[in-house]
């Protein structure tokens, strides 16, 4: 089935588990994420997938099994959203700890409470301390093609750690698109079998998960963060690969049209190619602006993002999640610190945008230009699309 | 193959597993901890041909300090209430990689190990998830004595009624723990899986047999051993084999199997010894009087019938 098709991202993102040969899949229903899970579930049954799907009883009992399954030597694929993720959050944590190479797609709905089914980035925010790699994908093609790439990172013995492939819910999910399939024989190019370099083995015993006492716990951290920056070189090689595999080319953080802008708005997921939209209208209009969008967001990638910025007057940043409580957003909160020691000096303005699947729209874009053109020293994030 | 046909092969005085501990030496259990007698016991009879998985806890953390380990087989801990998830992820891998061609050619035992707490409370969903789904080389081995230990001595669903813990102490208005002690090996057959135990390190030959029986059943195992903590029970580190012992021939801890849903007590116990004997050497029953003593061993004994009723209703042939 390769070639140029018309799919459902949820299923494109099965097939890509499917062509990667995954061993073990773990995974427990949330809405938007249940229709990846369903399709694998699917795959296994018609003996498509040569894997065991394990039909958990909870979030927290996926991210378990998956750490098991991982560190018996099995290539390793869950999906959660939202409340999921919440539930599954202790683990979370434990797996870049053990350094297992999981692939999750999180489909990215809204946290509780209010209970909500819409996208915005609450659920994965609350995960963003934990250690693991984290991707946002714009489109159907990417998120097929991050899948893929996933794995690679992740298993790489340089990074050894669990990735994340975030997408948008319903936006993406839920979505037909035209996706380019891979075939077999380029995917096992890309994707050599997953060889561990220390698993759970009755010929080679190791203990895993062993506790540290202060005199270590410290070391055994900074190691965890050491390898997390360093990762960055591994994804930039993989993307290579990928484009010299696949032909088509991936880059920690994307721009358009921001050579000369003079503001710059810099976002995440799907809402960039509305960003897009919004940002040829404007520059008919003559207003010098442009797009940043992060597609890596852990690591941070502090390099590739200064130097999108360097020319900018103005830097609109784009937030999904509140920080209950800060004035700021995540990644707000993430673009001031790194600018604010790099001798650039824009004028930084933060937007919360798009929260609980409120429609992100072109005219939404063009607001927060004016604004980041017009205000200064703006102490707060601003709400944008919110009724008084 | 029926849980009764398992093959294996039988521990006895004779072919006592010789060499080595397979718990290795070292660890930072208390003077005369059972639960590590149990444990040493249970590695005894499993060798080391097969992947533990730890829930946190008392055994889990005396002997997992970095960088030393007691486990010479594959180990691994994740947290406390999860032992049995894991332990599902690993089967899971074992089993598809050996398919695929990458694993041992082998049967590889999974064996989750929690201790009362990890087991009857927190982790008592995640149990029952793997119960019932029927993972092929799953072992589930409680090792209960009876509260948190590792936190300090902290009451758990499987602490008996009257016992004194820290979070059920004996106080003007409390006579300790209010609650009966829940019934974990019955929850576990109630899953319908080949095979249950109970099991005490007082009887170690009944204990490791049992332990080899539910590594080589196919389907989910589940094994609850008694396992006599003198620092939390207030007792001297010399008796905890003597209160194990005891503990059985009183009918308050009765060793039996459930075998394909079939009942069979090992050490019927038609004479019981006194009740009292068996509280007399704990600190933690300290406050009971002749009536709190004689209320208990109604229970006792009328939750002991049903299981004569079982094992004879429902006998293993
Ligand atoms: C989610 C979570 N809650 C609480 C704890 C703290 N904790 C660690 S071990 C333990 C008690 C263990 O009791 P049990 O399972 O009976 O094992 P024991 O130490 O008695 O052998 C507790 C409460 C924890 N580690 N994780
Ligand atoms: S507290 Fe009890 S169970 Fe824990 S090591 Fe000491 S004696 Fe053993
Ligand atoms: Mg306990």
């Amino acid at each position: 089935m390769a070639g140029r098709l018309a799919m459902d991202v949820s299923v494109a993102v099965a097939e890509a588990v499917r062509l990667a040969n995954a061993d073990v899949i773990a995974a427990y229903p949330i809405t938007p994420q249940t229709r990846i899970v369903e399709r694998l579930a699917e795959l296994v049954a018609n003996g498509q997938l040569d894997a065991d799907y394990i039909p958990v009883e909870s979030e927290h009992s996926a991210m378990s099994s998956s750490i098991g399954a991982a560190a018996a030597g099995a290539r390793t694929f869950t999906a959660t959203s939202s409340q999921g993720l919440a539930l599954m959050n202790e683990m979370v944590y434990v797996a870049p700890g053990l350094r297992v190479p999981i692939v999750m797609v999180v489909a990215n709905r809204a946290i509780s409470a209010p209970i909500a089914l819409g996208n915005d980035h609450s659920d994965i925010m609350s995960v963003r301390d934990s250690g693991w790699l984290s991707f946002f994908a714009e489109n159907g093609q990417e998120a097929l093609d991050l899948t893929l790439a996933a794995f690679r990172i992740a298993e790489d013995p340089e990074v050894s750690l669990p990735v994340c492939l975030s997408l948008d819910g319903f936006i993406l999910t839920h979505i037909t698109e035209p996706v380019l399939m891979p075939d077999q024989t380029e995917v096992d190019r890309f994707l050599p079998p997953f060889k561990p370099s220390v698993q759970l083995d009755i010929k080679d015993p190791i203990s895993m998960g062993l506790w540290a006492p202060p005199d270590v716990y410290a070391e055994a951290r900074k190691a965890m963060a050491l390898a997390l920056f360093s990762a960055k070189k591994t994804v930039v090689k993989a993307f290579d690969e990928f484009n010299r595999i696949f032909g088509r080319r991936y880059r920690p953080v994307e721009t358009y049209r921001q050579e000369d802008a003079e503001t710059v708005i810099i976002s995440m997921g799907s809402i960039s190619e509305t960003a897009m939209t919004a940002v040829d209208e404007m520059r008919d209009l003559g207003h010098k602006v442009g797009l940043v969008r992060l597609r890596l967001w852990r690591p941070f990638p502090e390099e590739e993002l200064l130097a999108a910025l360097a020319g900018a007057k103005n830097v609109a940043v784009v937030d999904r999640h509140l920080i209950l409580g800060c004035g700021s957003g995540p990644v707000g909160l993430e673009v001031k610190s790194l600018v604010c020691n790099s001798g650039l000096r824009p004028n930084i303005t933060n937007f919360f945008l798009g929260l609980g699947g409120r429609d992100v729209t072109r005219a939404n874009f063009k607001y927060i230009r004016e604004r980041a053109a017009g205000v200064r020293n703006q102490l707060r994030a601003e709400f944008v699309g919110v009724y008084e | 193959m029926r849980a009764f046909e398992a093959p294996f092969e039988r521990v006895t005085n004779r072919n006592f597993p010789k060499g080595p501990e397979v718990l290795a030496p070292g660890h930072g259990a208390c003077q005369g901890c059972g639960e590590a007698l149990a444990l040493r016991l249970v590695l005894k009879a499993l060798g080391t041909e097969f992947i533990a998985v730890s829930a946190t806890g008392c055994m889990e953390v005396c002997t997992s300090r970095f960088p030393n380990t007691s486990w010479q087989m594959p180990w691994i801990h994740v947290a406390f209430e999860n032992a049995a998830a894991v332990a599902s992820g690993v089967e899971a891998a074992t089993r598809v990689l050996k398919r695929k061609g990458r694993g041992h050619d082998q049967r590889i035992p999974v064996v989750a190990l929690a201790g009362d707490g990890g087991t009857a409370d927190i982790g008592l969903q995640a149990l029952s998830g793997a119960l019932e789904r029927f993972h092929e080389n799953f072992v589930y081995v409680c090792l209960d004595n009876e509260a948190y230990m590792n936190t300090g001595f902290q009451r758990s669903s499987a602490t008996p009624f009257r016992a004194s813990t820290t979070t059920s102490p004996v106080g003007a208005c409390s006579k300790g723990q209010h609650t009966w002690k829940k019934n974990m090996p019955a929850i576990a057959a109630a899953h319908g899986i080949p095979y249950v135990a109970t099991a005490s390190p007082a009887f170690h030959l009944d204990l490791m047999n049992k332990i080899r029986r539910a590594a080589a059943v196919e389907g989910p195992a589940y094994v609850h051993v008694f396992s006599p903590c003198p620092t939390g029970w207030l007792m001297k580190p010399e008796l905890a084999v003597e209160s194990a012992r005891l503990a059985v021939s009183s009918r308050i801890f009765p060793l039996y199997e459930v075998l394909d849903g079939s009942y069979r007590i090992n050490r019927p116990a038609p004479n019981p010894t006194p009740l009292a004997d068996y509280f007399r050497a704990q600190g933690r029953y300290r406050h009971l009087t002749e009536d709190d003593v004689a209320f208990i061993a109604r229970r006792v004994n009328s939750d002991y019938e049903r299981l004569v009723d079982l094992a004879e209703r429902r006998p293993v042939s």
